[in-house]
């Protein structure tokens, strides 16, 4: 499997707190991979080093061959990679639909195109029957899924998924995890998540990476991930069931 | 047709034939209510639609007039030529502050703070413009006609009247279409969170741009009217803040981001000032100040009770869109 983004040596500090050190990964074409690791590891830096939010201090990133290591957020949506953010970010006033018709505007050359394509993506994620309800009155489980809708609507060859589980309750972290591997399985969708649910983490990812302190300690496939000793003494603990 | 449509058809017919029927003092209040609902539109686009507050727009309206008017007055060159004028200075100093605040990340009310330098420092400007009359003012000779000169914008108050309820529709209408195209979406979305905009794929820096040159030229027309409509114009007057205040007050209390909040804010507002004066002079209460009491009373009724402005509320009753 090739890899569609690749990171090489990525380091980024706030005021000499190293958030991220010189971190390097890859994640392939078609799979689902996972960055876990403790509170402050540096997961969510990662993530908006490379969406575009931060400038790496040094390294590069490369998506698709192509550099995109300093390029603003929008142009980081425009080659190709969605993401949702850990604390949701809905347009609060206007309406689920209209929300989701913002994100598909992207690639769809009108309105109506985009209306059209937006009602597809919110069935998809069960929100069809609240297209016409404000994004303000939505619960956080909603909220969740609307964040997904509206990248999933920029047409993202990668999607950049932040704790999409957490306040979920385990049966609505199952539906999530099933939508997730249905877009990947039915579209090739790449999907590189965030994740503190251990349940949905082993159920979807393909690959792990393991952060620590701005370090990558560990990856490897889930199963390896969950008995590596480091990784269990920072991050899962001894008595980890999973 | 929709039942939105009949009303506003309705609405037009009665605007239309109100000349006829109306006082001369009738028809400058309805004048003046026209007045700001277009320039209230116009600044609707900035804030309302795109989430960026600008307290100064008076410099647009100031510019605007005085392109025009300094063009009529030198050159004898007539509004229908001014306007262009008016709409290329203003665009120009709208691109400009946008330009500085967007590219600098300037935003919220460091944003507003801005809009009020450059009005305020432009209408000192304007005083030591000893070519467009300096403080002194400058008039445009006022001739009593009762005919239609519409190109240089010469004639009768009905004239007037009928330009500004035109502008005003051609507004509307502009708001409208773009309020339902990729702008207006992409406004919004700016509006209500600038990172997840920008996430979308918006490039947030070009659509703010466009949200003030279109805001910025719509009020340069406004000003333009200003400024034939009137025929003096002072710099103490026309760029100062208050101007700007009242500017706005119409589309926060008629609703903002709507498409109807500027003209019912505008009318309910100028109605309401008229009519307290009126009501205060029966009463024989005429003490300095007790307007603006009463004007102050009123504002703080209608923000505590109706939040989001009359329209949304109206609206519903109505069973109509924004």
């Amino acid at each position: 499997m090739s890899a569609l983004l690749e990171l090489r040596g990525i380091s980024k500090s706030f005021r000499g707190l190293r958030a991220v050190s010189d971190a390097s990964f890859e994640v392939p074409k078609g799979a689902i991979s996972a960055l876990i690791g403790p509170n402050g590891a540096g997961k969510t830096t990662c993530f908006n080093v490379i969406a575009g939010v931060y400038k790496p201090d040094s390294g590069s990133i490369h998506f698709d061959g192509v550099p995109i290591q300093g390029l603003r957020p929008d142009q980081v949506c425009g080659a190709g990679i969605g993401r949702t953010f850990q604390i949701v970010k809905p347009f609060a006033g206007l309406t689920v639909l209209e929300n989701v018709v913002v994100g598909a505007l992207k690639r769809e050359p009108s309105v109506s195109a985009a209306e059209k394509r937006a009602a597809e993506i919110m069935e998809k994620l069960g929100l069809g029957s609240k297209r016409g309800q404000p994004a303000s009155s939505l619960t956080l489980p909603d909220r969740k899924r609307l964040e997904v809708a509206r990248a999933l609507a920029t047409r993202p060859k990668l999607l950049l998924l932040d704790e999409v589980m957490a306040g979920l309750r385990p049966t609505e972290c199952d539906q999530m995890v099933e939508v997730f591997r249905e877009i990947n399985r039915a579209e090739g969708l790449t999907i590189l998540l965030i994740e503190h649910v251990m349940r949905a983490v082993m159920a979807l990812a393909q690959r792990v990476i393991v952060l620590n302190h701005g370090e990558i300690i560990a990856r490897g496939t889930p199963v390896e991930v969950v008995r590596d000793p480091a990784v269990l003494e920072c991050y899962l603990g001894e008595e980890a069931e999973v | 047709m929709t039942r939105a449509h009949a009303l506003l058809a309705t609405l037009l017919a009665l605007l239309v034939a109100f000349p006829a029927a109306a006082s001369p003092y009738a028809l400058s209040v309805a004048t003046l209510i026209l007045f700001f609902a277009f320039a209230g539109q116009a600044w609707n686009v900035m804030m309302g639609f795109a989430g960026q507050l600008s307290l100064g727009h008076s410099l647009y309206v100031g510019v605007g007039a005085y392109a025009a008017a300094g063009l009529y007055f030198h050159f004898g060159i007539g509004a229908w030529a001014g306007v262009f004028l008016a709409i290329a200075a203003c665009v120009l100093l709208g691109a400009a502050i946008g330009f500085l605040a967007f590219r600098f990340g300037i935003s919220g009310v460091y944003f507003a703070l801005l809009t009020i330098a450059f009005a305020e420092f432009t209408r000192i400007g304007f005083d030591h413009i000893q070519w467009l009359g300096g403080p002194g003012g400058l008039f445009i000779k006022v001739e009593h006609r009762t005919g239609w000169d519409l190109l240089n914008l010469r004639g009768a108050p009905a004239m007037f009247y009928y330009v500004m309820l035109g502008l005003t529709c051609a507004a509307f209408a502009l708001c409208a279409w773009l309020l339902r195209s990729r702008a207006g979406y992409y406004w919004q979305a700016i509006r209500e969170n600038e990172e997840a905009a920008q996430a979308l794929g918006i490039n947030t820096f070009r659509w703010k741009m466009l949200a003030v040159v279109i805001s910025s030229a719509m009020t340069a027309v406004a000003g333009v009217f200003f400024a034939f409509y009137y025929n003096n114009l002072f710099p103490e007057q026309i760029f100062h803040i208050s101007r700007s205040i009242e500017i706005i007050l119409g589309p926060i209390i008629g609703g903002l981001g709507t498409l109807f909040g500027p003209i019912l804010g505008a009318a309910v507002l100028t109605i309401l000032a008229d009519g307290i004066t009126e009501l205060l002079a029966a009463l024989g209460w005429e003490f300095p100040g007790v307007k603006q009491v009463f004007y102050g009373l009123v504002l703080l009724i209608v923000v505590m009770f109706l939040p989001h402005g009359i329209w949304p509320t109206l609206a519903r009753k109505l069973g109509v869109g924004k």
